[in-house]
This record gives C-alpha cells, sequence and structure tokens, in this order.
C-alpha cells in the first residue's frame, strides 16, 4: 500500500510542478488579493457623510458640531431634527455615521461630569466606519481639553476647582453588531481561496484522468480505490495547508494583520476544512466525465457557497430557510474560525461547534464520493 | 500450451436496449495470439473491457486466469496487462517517471525494479531518450513505451485494444515483432485491430461483427472456409467498366477495387484465367493480367462483413 501511496504522490507532484496553469493559480491570485484586500484597507478617509441631531442646541453642542462642519474628514449632510430622520439618512446611505447629542449634554458638562455623545455607524462598511471613528475621536478629545482649559480657566476665577470635564463617546454601530475592524476581510480571503482553489485542482485533477484515459488504464491495475483517492486528494491538502501558511503569513509580515489566536487551533480548523473541501472537489470529479463539466459545476456549487459563507452578507440578516442552508457551508465554519483565531483569539471552548460542523460535513462528503468514486467506473 | 488463460462463457453486454456484444464464446491459450478482427463498432473494444474488468457483463462470464472477472475485479489485476485503444500515459511525465509509476503502481519488487525497467526501455528502444517527455515521441515510441509499461509486472495475459492504430508500418511491424517474442514466452494476447494485414500475424482471428462472433479460427483455415470460391488479381482499364461487365454474372461471387486492380470472387473451377480474360474482352475492357491469388484475410473479412450486414 505504501509504496503504490507514495508512487502516486511522486506522480502528482511532478504533475502539478510542471502544471503551469495551477502552478499560476496557486501562488498568483491569492497575493493579488490579499495585496488589494490589504492595500484597500489602508486607505484614508475624506468627506463621511454624516448626519447631526442636535437636542441639546447649547451652545456647547453647537460648538461640537461646529467642529465637525469644519473638519474635511466630515461632511454634514444633514441636521435631522427626529431620530427617524437619523435613521433614514443612513438607510438610504445618505450618511455613514450620525452624531447624536441628547438634550441635557450641556447641564451635564456644566456639572463636570462625562457627558454622552451618541455616535451611531453604518457598520457594513467597517473600514470606512472605523477610520471614521479614529478621526471623530480625535475632534472630540480635542474638544473635551479645550473645554476642560476653558473651565479651568473659568474655575480659576471662580475659586474651588472641579473634576475634569469631558465627552464620552457611545458608539451604536448597526448592520455589523460585532463592528469586525479593518481586517474582518483578509482572513475571510483566505478561506475563500482555499476552498475555490482545493475544490477545482482535486476535481480537475481527476477529470483530466478520466478525460485523457489514465483511469481507466489506472483501473485495470491493482491500484485500490482509497489509494489512488488518497493519492489525488493528500497532495491538494498539503498544497491547501501551505496555502493558508502562505497568505497568513504574508498577511501578517507585510500587512501587520494581528494574530492573536492559538496557531495550533487554526491548523486543526484548516485541516477539517480541507477534509470538506477535499470532498466536495471529489464529489464534484465524480459527477463530471469531462474537464468543462467539472468548471461548470465548479461554477455552480462554489457561487453559492461564498454567499452563504457569511464572507459579505450577514448569516443573521438572511432569510431562515438560507440560514439553515449555510449549515450545509464548510466555509461557513471555517470563516468563523479563521476570524476568530486571527483576530480575536478565541479558544476551542467557543469554536467546537464550528470545528464539530466541518468535521461532520467532511466525512460525509468523503464517505459519499469514495462510494460514488467506485460506482462510477462502470 | 494448452491451458486456457482467457475464456468468454455467453459474454454479453447490453447499454439500455442497444446489444453491443451479443453471447460471444472463445478461449485464448497461454502463449496464443488471438486477433479481433471487426468493424468500426463491432463491439471489440466492449469485450475487452469486460474482460478486464471495466465492465460488467450484462450476461454470461469471462474468466481470466481461472478467476471470474466480475465476480472479483481485483484479483484478475495482477494477473493482466492492458493497453486500452485510447492512449493512455502520462504525457506531461518523462519516459522513465511513467515506468516508475506503473513499476511501483504494480508493486514490482525492488530490487528487480531496475532490470524490468532496463528491459521495458530496451524493447521500446528508448534507451537515451529515459528523460523526454511523453508528449514529445512520436507516435511508434509511445505504443511501445505503453506495451512496456503494461507488462512490467510481467502480466501472463495481455489485453491490447488498437495498439498499432495510427502508427507507421515499420513501427507496427516493429511492435508485432515485440508481440511474438511474449507469446513465445507463455504470454496469452488478445489483441485487437483494423489492419486486416496483422490478422496474419496472429495463431488465431476471431471476427466479430455487431456484437456477435462470426468466426474463429487460424487465419489460413479462415481464408479457406469462408472464402466460398476462387479468387483472381485482374489488372485491367477501365476499371468501371470491367465491374459493370463483372456484375451479375452467373457464378461469379464478388467483385472489389483493390488500387488499380480487381479483386473477383467466383465459384470454385468456374472460371480460370482464360475464361475471365475473354469474358472481359468482350465487354471492351483492356486485360492486362488475370491470375488466381492467395486470398488475404482482408478479402474473406470484407466478403463476411458483407454477407452478415455492414457496421451498425
Ligand atoms: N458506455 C457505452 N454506452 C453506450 N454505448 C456504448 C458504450 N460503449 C460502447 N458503446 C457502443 O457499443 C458498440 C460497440 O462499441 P466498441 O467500442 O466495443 O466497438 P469496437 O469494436 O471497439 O469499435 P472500434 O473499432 O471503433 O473501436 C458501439 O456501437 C458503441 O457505440
Ligand atoms: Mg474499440
Amino acid at each position: 500500500m505504501w509504496q503504490r501511496l507514495m508512487r502516486m504522490l511522486v506522480k502528482e507532484l511532478l504533475q502539478l510542478k510542471r502544471d503551469r496553469w495551477a502552478r499560476f493559480h496557486l501562488i498568483v491570485p491569492p497575493l493579488v488579493q490579499m495585496l488589494i484586500f490589504g492595500y484597500a484597507a489602508t486607505f484614508e478617509v475624506y468627506h463621511v457623510g454624516t448626519v447631526v441631531l442636535d437636542r441639546d442646541n447649547s451652545q456647547e453642542s453647537r460648538e461640537l458640531l461646529s467642529r465637525f462642519s469644519f473638519s474635511d474628514r466630515f461632511r454634514v449632510v444633514r441636521i435631522a431634527h427626529t431620530d427617524a430622520e437619523v435613521a433614514e439618512a443612513i438607510d438610504h446611505d445618505d450618511a455613514a455615521l450620525a452624531i447624536v447629542i441628547d438634550a441635557g449634554f450641556a447641564q451635564t458638562l456644566r456639572k463636570g461630569q462625562p457627558a454622552p455623545l451618541q455616535v451611531i455607524v453604518d457598520g457594513t462598511n467597517s473600514n470606512t466606519a472605523l477610520l471614521a471613528l479614529g478621526y471623530l475621536n480625535l475632534i472630540v478629545e480635542r474638544y473635551s481639553s479645550d473645554y476642560l482649559a476653558d473651565s479651568l480657566v473659568r474655575a480659576q476665577a471662580a475659586g474651588p476647582v472641579q473634576q475634569p470635564v469631558r465627552v464620552e463617546i457611545q458608539q451604536r454601530p448597526w448592520y455589523n453588531p460585532d463592528f469586525n475592524g479593518r481586517w474582518f476581510f483578509v482572513p475571510g480571503v483566505v478561506g475563500s481561496l482555499t476552498l475555490v482553489l482545493v475544490v477545482s485542482l482535486t476535481a480537475i485533477a481527476i477529470v483530466r484522468e478520466r478525460e485523457v484515459g489514465t483511469l481507466e488504464q489506472l483501473m485495470v491495475t491493482p491500484i485500490r480505490n482509497y489509494e489512488y483517492i488518497l493519492g489525488k486528494t493528500v497532495p491538494f491538502f498539503l498544497i491547501g495547508l501551505a496555502e493558508v501558511c502562505l497568505v497568513a503569513l504574508f498577511g501578517s509580515l507585510w500587512f501587520g494583520v494581528p494574530f492573536v489566536g492559538n496557531p495550533f487551533i487554526l491548523l486543526l480548523g484548516t485541516v477539517l476544512f480541507l477534509f470538506s473541501t477535499l470532498g466536495i472537489g471529489l464529489l464534484v470529479s465524480t459527477t463530471a466525465r469531462t474537464q468543462q463539466q467539472a468548471f461548470a459545476t465548479n461554477f455552480l456549487v462554489l457561487n453559492p457557497m461564498f454567499t452563504l459563507s457569511g464572507f459579505s452578507f450577514p448569516i443573521a440578516s438572511m432569510p431562515q430557510a438560507l440560514q439553515w442552508l449555510t449549515y450545509l457551508d464548510p466555509l461557513r465554519y471555517y470563516l468563523v474560525v479563521i476570524r476568530a483565531t486571527f483576530l480575536k483569539g478565541v479558544g476551542l471552548d467557543l469554536l467546537w461547534p464550528d470545528m464539530l460542523g466541518m468535521g461532520v460535513l467532511g466525512l460525509v462528503l468523503l464517505t459519499v464520493s469514495v462510494l460514488r468514486f467506485k460506482k462510477s467506473l462502470d | 500450451m494448452t491451458s486456457v488463460a482467457v475464456a468468454a462463457e455467453g459474454l454479453t453486454k447490453r447499454f439500455g436496449d442497444f446489444v453491443a456484444v451479443d453471447g460471444i464464446d472463445f478461449t485464448v491459450a497461454a502463449g496464443e495470439i488471438v486477433g479481433f478482427l471487426g468493424p468500426n463498432g463491432a463491439g471489440k473494444s466492449t469485450t475487452i473491457r469486460m474482460l478486464c474488468g471495466l465492465l460488467r457483463p450484462s450476461a454470461g462470464r469471462g474468466l481470466v486466469a481461472g478467476i471470474d472477472v466480475a465476480a472479483d475485479p481485483e484479483a484478475v489485476r495482477q494477473h493482466i496487462g492492458y493497453m486500452s485503444q485510447k492512449f493512455s500515459l502520462y504525457n506531461d511525465l518523462t519516459v522513465i517517471e511513467n515506468l516508475r509509476f506503473f513499476g511501483g503502481i504494480y508493486q514490482v519488487p525492488r530490487a528487480s525494479l531496475p532490470e524490468r525497467l532496463a528491459f521495458a526501455i530496451s524493447m521500446a528502444g528508448l534507451e537515451g531518450r529515459e528523460e523526454r517527455l511523453v508528449s514529445t515521441l512520436a507516435g511508434g515510441w509511445k505504443q511501445r513505451l505503453a506495451l512496456g509499461c503494461a507488462i512490467l509486472h510481467r502480466p501472463p495475459i495481455l489485453f491490447l485494444d488498437e495498439p498499432t492504430s495510427g502508427v507507421d508500418p515499420q513501427s507496427r511491424r516493429r511492435f508485432w515483432d515485440l508481440i511474438h517474442s511474449l507469446a513465445a514466452d507463455g504470454v496469452a494476447v488478445l489483441v485487437s485491430t483494423h489492419y486486416m494485414d496483422e490478422a496474419e500475424y496472429c495463431d488465431r482471428v476471431a471476427l466479430i461483427n455487431r456484437g456477435k462472433l462470426i468466426d474463429m479460427a487460424s487465419p489460413a483455415e479462415f481464408k479457406r472456409t469462408n472464402l466460398g470460391g476462387e479468387l483472381f488479381l485482374v489488372e485491367c482499364r477501365p476499371l468501371g467498366a470491367a465491374i459493370a461487365r463483372l456484375q451479375d454474372t452467373p457464378h461469379l461471387l464478388d467483385v472489389a477495387a483493390f488500387g488499380n486492380s480487381l479483386h473477383v470472387l467466383v465459384e470454385d473451377s468456374a472460371y480460370d484465367s482464360e475464361s475471365l480474360t475473354a469474358l472481359l474482352r468482350q465487354g471492351g475492357v483492356e486485360v492486362s493480367l488475370a491470375h488466381t491469388i492467395a486470398p488475404s484475410v482482408e478479402d474473406v473479412f470484407v466478403r463476411m462483413i458483407g454477407r452478415t450486414g455492414g457496421p451498425h
């Protein structure tokens, strides 16, 4: 068994080494995507559409809001008078940010207490939102310190020293409740690219043998089903692992994406994820006679998997039926694992359901495809 | 030499309503070369693929090395070598990489592997080309390499499905020499071919048409019993007029053009060269030569296919 398996592996690797198409697609697109997402994530923002609602209408509140009007980072697109108007501005994409000053703002400030400033952020574009929040913080801090300086001057005149005064920002991001950071997408890219590469390469590699006729030649040799399938999948398993490492390293070293989690948990997740992607690739290969059919099936299978994975659309806002469907999508689980380990350092105690999900999917997919593979000979 | 290596017993394959192979019976003995002849779609490949365990028979059974193929296809693998109709080595691997791969898959013992590889390379005449990508080899070399790969594990039974198609005559000749030397070592060979001249190299030929085995005999016997007459070679001009003259003539069985001469089949001792020449001259045909010839398998083949109905 080992001799045959080793021979299969050597052969696959040799073929892969000579396959320019595969080599190109293994290395170039992941890095290009990484660069695009990486650089897009660090762009500066100007003129963020902002809606303001001033319920206090005091000298202090007007002073604070005017600082936003004068900043080129923000553009006040609307002065709202009700919460509904604020919501409307954000819903219609007129504004990405709302600043709400409640009645009593000035009074609280004057008492020397932290005065709340409500900031509502459209979290769908978390990148813009985060950068905008940064500038907002700067403006508010400067306002606070100016106000403090003013009040100290006044306090000296009045006598007793007051408590330091500050404006406290209360963030209320909408639509992206976790408010994921600027690197939210980068780990997602890793998962999606791995999915595409592993599924396509596995399916194509087997279907090509079927199409060329070498599969028939192999079937009359004493090679066992599982030896052939292992020989075909192990290389792509290794490639998938290398791919994740490559992109993860590149992301960390080049862009400084934080990796705060446990690499072994990510490794475990990646292994389980690869099992299920290999299963999908094998399954596609059993349904296709030609490489074109395999390409078409890949396309049909992979697209819904993206959509359902939560990569760009939050699963929680999908219709219930679709939400159920997402449980069949390994990428769904992997995105959770990769984001959680990369960005949040979450452990197995929270991730085990996702690991289990991928494990079960992988097992079922691999079993079904191995059984189908046998049948598809006849 | 009488031990039976391959036996087909009522072997049948249906694809839906279509019967591709229809109750075929035959045997191949160890050391024997059996040639499968038949027009396109006759069922040659389907029969071979059933015997290799690639297709499940719809009825009947195939015994290979004494094993019922459908019952235990895996057990048969170690005993057989197979060259499919389609060239099926890895084009993106080199000669030696292909050989090593198949050697490994067949689990050729490590100790004897170098000697087997060397044998396959010299047999295929590929010395010095070990590192070439298979895709860059010419047809004859590819076929011999494929044969080399198929016999690395020294199988006692070989199935060759049109191994020489699309190969130049010299390479075909050389390929047949290889087959003969294998048979001399006791290997049973079942080989299908489109080239009628190759039938003469076989110990026995099996004629298949529309899924049925029509006849199986040695080439000499095959010709003797199946022709049903005497064959004349006639060189004459114009051919068209000659054919027209000979059609519907009593005791004249068949006329076929071969290049710029005619093969004329007549009932035994109905004509001799003089009377045939006279007959043609009456029709205004210029005859330069007319004499009896020994029929080739092709003559018999064409005649028999004509009798049993053309391809599907
Ligand atoms: N998998 C299949 N499904 C349906 N029909 C098939 C299948 N395989 C072969 N056939 C049909 O069975 C018949 C016999 O095919 P086969 O390949 O055995 O012919 P052959 O004698 O090898 O012909 P050729 O000389 O062209 O190779 C053909 O008509 C073919 O179309
Ligand atoms: Mg055929």
